[in-house]
């Protein structure tokens, strides 16, 4: 259980880190750690270079205005969950944060990082997927953004190149008339879901006019499906059933020690109308 | 933060500064040395258990600028520049119990005391973000500390009880007599964890 032998840069500036991640073809960045150092640990991961970019200055930033929540590469899931300003604009972000294993993993895991990291079972890839965030990168050929339908490109893999450095994500505001909720089913308080649902949900006059939901740990990466047409406008019992089972035709459960994928799509239909209905009663308040 | 190659071996090591409970301890690592175990076997600092080693039983948990932090999933390397501190430096100044370590001793919150100095430093820090918790807050507080003792129940009531104490709520109950009530896991401090050995790990290794 301990990792093994790795050169180590800790860059002072974005140009060094970049630098840095260029110089070896199998380098890695480190941010909060909380899951790439189990994995060296564990030694799943073996990385030659490790480049610590947890003393470049100016990263640490969560803002949110009109447009939506910008969150900096170190700011930890602890001081984006503890921002009225995040849960106000986006409350997904803080109602899916809240489930991103306990607090004491928060305090040094970053948001950022937890994308980047693209593991179909964590919370924030789906949630940036499902709002159609983007993530802002730095690498040698200069910053980019890349929104979320183009960074998950396989289990465990985003599609940020080599010697890219994501420096900040960006979640798009709760527009007017729109609901959102997030419900996940772990064996133990804090543990990686076995399936996790989060829902968007728009209505106008009384009708639902646009419906989504994404699905965490359910298949191997963050996926999200329009239930618009299969709820037909209400959230009564009989559209939450077709919604269910509409999601459940573009989802392949998998089977792993925690689950079977039976019992995964059996989580997936209920918690699935469980979302809906509640991001129907919060667009209704808003 | 100087990097050297020690003579005849290829991996590198780096001289770290570590603050730690306000004593700077000069270290020299190569980068792989967890925090944890650089607190154990560079430092010393034989309070802080290693369990699982890859951040699930919240043993190593020490506070790294006031936050409880897994030290099993941090690099000492990365740990320049921060305050850390461990189980050997919650007493207060004078070297009594702070108010978790008093609770847990009144509540009987520890049996093998394993897991202890991660829940006493998470609680210390818990209680002062939440002076008030709720039972349910207390749970919650915990939840990231595994315990294969107590069944939890004397925990929970502990977290309660430190933060009645932290309050100044309630006068402390007195300690019973001739029972030490667990004084050693609560300080950290015994004759075998100041032995700098890696076999106190528990773990061999």
């Amino acid at each position: 259980m301990k990792p093994t032998a790795f050169d180590y840069a800790r860059p002072e500036t974005l140009e060094e880190a970049v630098q840095a991640l260029g110089s070896h073809p199998d380098a890695k960045v480190l941010a909060g750690g909380q899951s790439l150092v189990p994995l060296m640990s564990m030694r799943l991961a073996a990385p030659a270079l490790i480049v610590d970019i947890n003393h470049l200055p100016g990263l640490d930033h969560v803002t949110a205005d009109a447009s939506g929540v910008r969150i900096g590469a170190l700011a930890r899931h602890a001081d984006v969950l503890a921002s009225a300003d995040v849960r106000r604009v986006q409350p997904l972000v803080s109602l899916a944060l809240a489930n991103v294993a306990h607090p004491t993993i928060r305090n040094r895991g970053t948001t950022v990082g937890s994308i980047v990291h693209a593991d179909a079972a964590a919370e924030m890839p789906m949630v940036l997927q499902l709002l159609g965030g983007s993530v802002d990168v730095v690498g040698s050929g200069g910053r980019r953004t890349i929104t979320a339908d183009e960074l998950y490109v396989a289990p465990l893999e985003s599609s940020l190149a080599h010697d890219e450095v994501a420096v900040e994500a960006f979640f798009p505001a709760l527009p007017a008339g729109s609901g959102v909720a997030f419900e996940e089913i772990s064996r133990r308080h804090g543990d990686y879901a076995m399936c996790g649902v989060a829902a968007v949900v728009a209505v106008e006059d009384g009708r639902v006019t646009s419906a989504r939901a994404g699905y965490l740990s359910v298949s191997d990466v963050p996926t999200v499906v329009d239930l618009t047409d299969a709820l037909g406008g209400s959230v009564d019992e009989a559209a939450l059933a077709r919604a269910a089972e509409a999601a459940l035709a573009q989802l392949e459960p998998e089977t792993d020690i925690h689950a079977t994928a039976a019992y995964r799509a059996h989580l997936a239909k209920v918690l699935t109308a469980r979302v809906l209905t509640a991001a129907h009663d919060h667009a209704r308040e808003e | 933060m100087a990097e050297n190659t020690a003579a005849g071996t290829a991996e590198r090591t780096h001289d770290v500064r570590l603050e730690v409970n306000g004593v700077t301890h000069e270290v020299t690592v190569p980068a792989r040395r967890l925090l944890s175990d650089a607190l154990r076997h560079e430092c010393g600092l034989t309070g802080t258990h290693v369990g699982c080693e890859h951040g699930v039983c919240g043993a190593c948990t020490v506070l790294v600028d006031g936050r409880p932090v897994r030290s099993c999933l941090m690099f000492a390397v990365t740990a320049q520049g921060s305050e850390i501190t461990t189980v050997e430096g919650l007493a207060e100044p004078d070297g009594s119990l702070n108010p978790v370590q008093q609770a847990f001793r009144e509540c009987h919150g520890l049996q093998c005391g394993f897991c202890t100095p991660g829940f006493l430093t998470t609680v210390t820090a818990g209680i002062k973000e939440n002076p008030c918790p709720t039972h349910e807050e207390a749970r919650e507080m915990v939840a990231g500390n595994l315990c294969r003792c107590t069944g939890y129940q004397n925990i929970v009531k502990a977290v309660e009880r430190a933060a009645e104490i932290a309050r100044g709520d309630t006068p402390s109950a007195p300690a019973p007599d001739g029972d030490d009530g667990g004084l050693e896991a609560a300080t950290g401090e015994t004759e075998v964890a100041r032995d700098d050995d890696a076999s106190t790990t528990g773990l061999g290794a």
